[in-house]
């Protein structure tokens, strides 16, 4: 082959090679893209994992944004519940693959990783999962909005009512992590202030299988209501375990902070009957999320798993974010994660999930929360029927106050 | 109240207790692993996911066949030894004359793929699997509540633990299994089939995983990672124990069962790290492990 001939193929490839790129600018241009990053293969894989990827999609398709010339990507993480690795991830999915939004984010020491990171890019973080009240508070952030439920309103809600129906001694089952701590932290406060008392705690290492020796410590305080500060499979095996240790049979109330359906359907009536939990959704609640769920379940894994809280938080946020989106247009929207943050604040929320809410300065997402009851195998009318709604705190009043959070970024 | 460094003594003793039913599990799953290795020399890192095999083909049984949990106790090892031993015919089998890393990459990875199907096929929550009848209720035993399942476990792992032990030092069979691992081919010139024995051997230690699976399937949840969380803690166990010595890693089960338990009551944050503190120091001190040859 020539010289000249060689250039000329090089030249040919290079022109045909950049055809497909100018397609992809071109397109690119209308773009957004959503990283769910969560637990795609531990303990909080059924409260979140592809359930949660899921719920964004039908999100995507339920907006409609797509016919009006906004392409939307969804890319897929699993942090495995360690802060390194949602880190890592996060930083890769900003810097290299043009990510804007980072959405769901179970597990709060790896929420705070990716909160940092994420201010700092000025991205976006819509948190549906991770439950720490300090979201808001402490290390509170122009760029997050925490969409679901925190720990203050769990502890307010399934708190107060144990402490009202005389469980006035409480002993913790922490899980040894920001999560845990937070939650046990703001539930002892509603019980003092409930002139409870608080007798004891132990901090429980993260995951963990056998808490057969911890519930034994828990029974030797007297307490009379055992608070478990963790969730997922940690939560199942707790409760699991003091049903085999005749705990409950013996008077001890168990309160499970945070607990969502699919723990219940693992637990199965027969053990978890009875257990008050507080949600900001249930599938069966009304007629919006009733035909919400007839619209995803197809999708969720087994094509059962029926949506938990964390993952309708997810199908919520990205409905809101989109809506936004396409007021703003694509570009602007990209620009800066804190200006579209603001636009969403500036909005009321409203979807079939999570019905309507809003969104406060500090990033709390406000609605209100329902204290169910678990049914008896007696009371429920087949799978996945589970909840009664015992009482609903108004969205004004079941999360912390502004001004209680003491949010930084809003003194300044 | 009696105190020993302040804690109460009834609570300490309900911790020792708690500490020896899960140094039973420990036991169980470290016998399985020791007999692998002691005869294969392969480290098999495939337990964890027949542990939870085991548990996972009694809730199909009880949920498909409707057979309960004792039946559950005889078929599950059985079908999940079976799976093992088509295992060691079709890949491990192949692996014997290579370097111990290669039978750890490939039995780590088999357990990885067989986690994910099934995490993939029954989710990560966990299935109920209940107490059989015959063994729910608790006895009182002054300082605490003892679950009568608890106790039926511990004493079938002492007793299956005996057995196995048995076998492999007092019978026949097990001398020859014992030659084989001295010398293969000396066993192979006397006519005993050696590669069979060895298929056979799998199976048996996968079984014993298994059989462990089921007895734990009414504690714990029945999980695709219910297998992971242990296996690390009862591969430190048999590296204390000593590789392959099986009345070692049957004691270390045990005994760390019962440090483990020690630990939730004064520093339940080190719970979960005490086994492996151990285990440095036990390689410090004693590099073959407490019970090992060197």
């Amino acid at each position: 082959m020539t010289d000249f001939n060689r250039r000329g193929l090089i030249a040919a490839t290079a022109a045909f090679g950049a055809l497909p790129t100018w397609q992809a600018r071109a397109q690119a241009a209308n773009t957004v893209r959503i990283g769910v990053l969560n637990d795609q293969s531990g303990l909080y894989r059924d409260v979140n994992g592809p359930g949660s990827v899921a719920c964004v999609r039908q999100a995507i398709q339920d907006s409609g944004v797509t016919t009006r010339g906004v392409n939307v990507e969804v890319v897929v993480g699993d942090h495995q519940n360690r802060p390194d690795v949602g880190a890592t991830v996060t930083r890769q999915w900003i810097d290299r693959d043009n990510v804007d939004v980072v959405l769901d984010v179970p597990t709060s020491s790896v929420a705070f990783a990716v909160n940092t990171i994420v201010r700092e890019r000025n991205k976006i973080f819509l948190n549906s999962s991770a439950a720490s009240s300090d979201l808001t508070g402490a290390q509170c952030s122009p760029n997050t909005i925490h969409w679901t439920y925190d720990t203050y309103m769990l502890a307010k809600s399934t708190g107060g009512a144990m402490v009202r129906a005389g469980g006035d001694t409480w002993f913790f089952l922490t899980a040894d992590y920001a999560f845990g701590h937070a939650l046990e932290r703001d539930t002892s406060n509603f019980v003092r202030a409930a002139g409870g008392r608080v007798v004891g705690a132990v901090r429980t290492p993260f995951p963990g299988t056998d808490f057969s020796g911890f519930l034994v410590q828990a029974q030797a305080s007297r307490a009379k209501v055992i608070g478990l500060a963790n969730a997922g499979g940690d939560t199942i095996n707790s409760i699991k375990q003091a049903a085999e240790f005749g705990l409950t049979r013996r008077g001890t109330k168990l309160a499970a902070l945070l607990m969502f359906i699919s723990d219940v359907h693992s637990l199965g009536l027969e053990t978890a009957q009875g257990l008050v939990c507080t949600e900001t959704f249930y599938w069966d609640l009304n007629d919006r999320t009733r035909a919400f769920t007839r619209r995803v379940l197809p999708q969720m894994p087994g094509g059962s798993l029926r949506p938990g809280m964390g993952q309708a938080g997810c199908y919520s946020a990205v409905m809101h974010y989109l809506k936004t989106v396409a007021e703003m247009g694509v570009p602007a929207a990209r620009a800066s994660g804190v200006e579209t943050v603001n636009r969403m604040k500036a909005m009321p929320t409203d979807d079939d999930a999570m019905g309507q809410g809003s969104i406060r300065p500090d990033g709390r997402r406000l609605q209100p929360s329902y204290l169910f009851e678990v049914k008896s195998p007696r009371e429920s009318s087949g799978p996945w029927d589970y909840y009664k709604l015992l009482q609903t705190t108004p969205a004004e009043e079941a999360f912390r106050p502004l001004a209680e959070g003491n949010c930084a970024f809003l003194r300044t | 109240m009696e105190e020993i460094f302040g804690i109460p003594t009834p609570l300490l003793f309900g911790q020792v207790l708690l500490g020896l039913i899960n140094g039973a599990f420990y036991a169980l799953l470290s016998l399985g692993l020791a007999v692998i290795f002691g005869m294969l020399n392969v480290i098999n890192f495939t337990h964890g996911a027949q542990f939870m095999m085991g548990a996972f083909v009694a809730w199909m049984l009880l949920n498909y066949l409707g057979i309960g949990y004792w039946g559950a106790l005889i078929l599950a090892p059985l079908i999940v030894g079976f799976t093992g031993v088509i295992l060691e015919r079709t890949m491990i089998a192949r692996l014997y004359k290579l370097d111990h890393l290669y039978g750890l990459l490939l039995t780590f990875g088999v357990g990885l793929i067989i986690e994910g199907l099934f995490r993939n096929e029954f989710g990560s929550s966990g299935l109920p699997y209940r107490i059989p009848p015959e063994l729910t209720g608790a006895w009182d035993l002054g300082f605490m509540f003892m679950p009568v399942y608890r106790g039926w476990v511990v004493v079938v792992a002492v007793v299956m633990c005996l057995a196995t032990w048995l076998v492999i030092e007092k019978t026949k069979i097990g001398s020859y299994l014992r030659a084989a691992t001295e010398n293969p081919a000396l066993v192979q010139a006397f006519g005993i089939n050696v590669p069979r024995m060895m298929t056979l051997t799998y199976g048996a230690g996968v079984a014993l995983a298994a059989f462990a699976g089921v007895l734990a399937a009414p504690i714990y949840s029945v999980n695709p990672q219910m297998g992971a969380n242990l296996i690390i803690i009862v591969f430190a166990v048999v590296v204390i124990g000593g590789m392959g010595s099986i009345l070692g890693s049957v004691l270390t089960g045990f005994g760390l069962g019962v440090v483990e338990g020690l630990t939730k009551v004064f520093y339940p944050e080190a719970s979960s790290t005490v086994i492996f503190v151990v285990m440095a120091i036990v390689l410090l001190a004693r590099p073959a492990g407490l019970f090992g040859r060197s």
